[in-house]
């Protein structure tokens, strides 16, 4: 594609190549709400036609890995749009520092999720035919009220999985774009001028901030058994 | 339009609250409410979504064209929630 300098052939200026970028990217993340919108939607219909296994699968993840991912997602969020800050600001250094910043939060992220998720199969939680959930842990009111329990109960890991399955993905993407920036960062690529792919990459990384902002409440916070 | 830059400082006051909410939310779950438990986690879900948006999006100081993308994205994705809820919740032998 033909090119001077950041610009490109089929812009007239650096400005309105920007606000274009900005166009498309969130369009797209229109659509990625759709698609997350639709499966959000197939975990509120089925945790409303099976209220009591739903609440016993909630009830079975760590809360405190919840929370404390919450709050890493949340600041890795904080230093993207610093990244975004620096790169307008023209501070190069500093863009390539919030950039890692952001890598390495959202590593913890992932780390943290794989210890859940190691969790999940240790205790014969996932979905298929090693799914197990132990008699004694069925209380007797829960049993009467739904015969198909154990069916129901991997109705909700099955929606787990898929949810935080695909988030995690998401947050996979975001990590190899954000290699992707730190390369052309430390090479001085960025400026004042021109920071547009820092940009386009922080809105995505805020949108998947959001999804696990849902996700979040609606599988770990809204069933919780009260003393 | 040129794109505006926001303070450090904002930012700084937006993550702070956004952790502030994280605490209430998850202080709220071990709270007895009944059916209000989830009302409350979507509104504070919902408050925390929107400050992204807003700050670290920069949706506030965005052109209307990002804004109209923006609410036209919500009210679909309100329209397919909306629809189909509104059908399985009158649906009195499912």
């Amino acid at each position: 594609m033909h090119r001077t300098g950041e610009l490109y052939g089929h812009f007239e200026t650096l400005e309105q190549q920007r606000e274009s970028a900005s166009l498309g990217m969130w369009i797209f993340l229109i659509t990625e709400v759709m698609f997350f919108g639709g499966i959000f939607l197939a975990y509120t219909v089925n945790r409303h036609a099976n209220p009591v296994a739903f609440a016993m699968g909630s009830n079975t993840l760590d809360l405190k890995l919840g929370a404390f991912n919450t709050g890493v997602l949340l600041a890795s969020s904080f230093t993207m749009a610093m990244a975004v800050w620096a790169g307008h600001t023209g501070k190069q250094k500093l863009i390539t520092l919030f950039l890692i910043l952001t890598l390495l939060l959202g590593g913890i992220f992932l780390g943290v999720k794989t210890v859940e998720y190691a969790a999940k199969f240790e205790h014969h939680l996932v979905p298929g035919s090693s799914f197990h959930i132990p008699a004694e842990d069925v209380s007797a009111a829960a049993a009467k009220a739904d015969p198909d329990f154990a069916a129901h109960a991997q109705l909700f890991f099955s929606l787990y999985f898929g949810m935080t399955g695909l988030h995690a993905l998401h947050m996979v993407v975001g990590a190899g774009l954000l290699i992707w920036l730190i390369r052309q960062s430390m090479q001085g690529r960025f400026t004042a001028k021109y920071n547009t792919p820092v940009e386009m990459v922080g809105l995505y990384w805020h949108f998947v901030d959001i999804v696990w902002i849902y996700l979040f409440p609606l599988l770990y916070l809204i069933d919780r058994r009260h003393k | 339009m040129s794109e505006h830059i926001v303070s450090p400082k904002l930012y700084l006051g937006i993550i702070l609250t956004l952790m502030v909410l994280t605490a209430v939310t998850v202080g709220a779950a071990y709270v007895e409410l009944g059916p209000w438990n989830i009302v409350v986690a979507l509104v504070i879900a919902t408050l925390k979504a929107t400050l992204v948006v807003l700050y670290f999006m920069h949706v506030r100081y965005s052109p209307g064209r990002t804004k109209l993308i923006v609410v036209a994205g919500v009210f679909w994705l309100g329209l397919l929630l909306f629809m189909t809820l509104a059908d399985y919740a009158t649906r009195s032998w499912y």
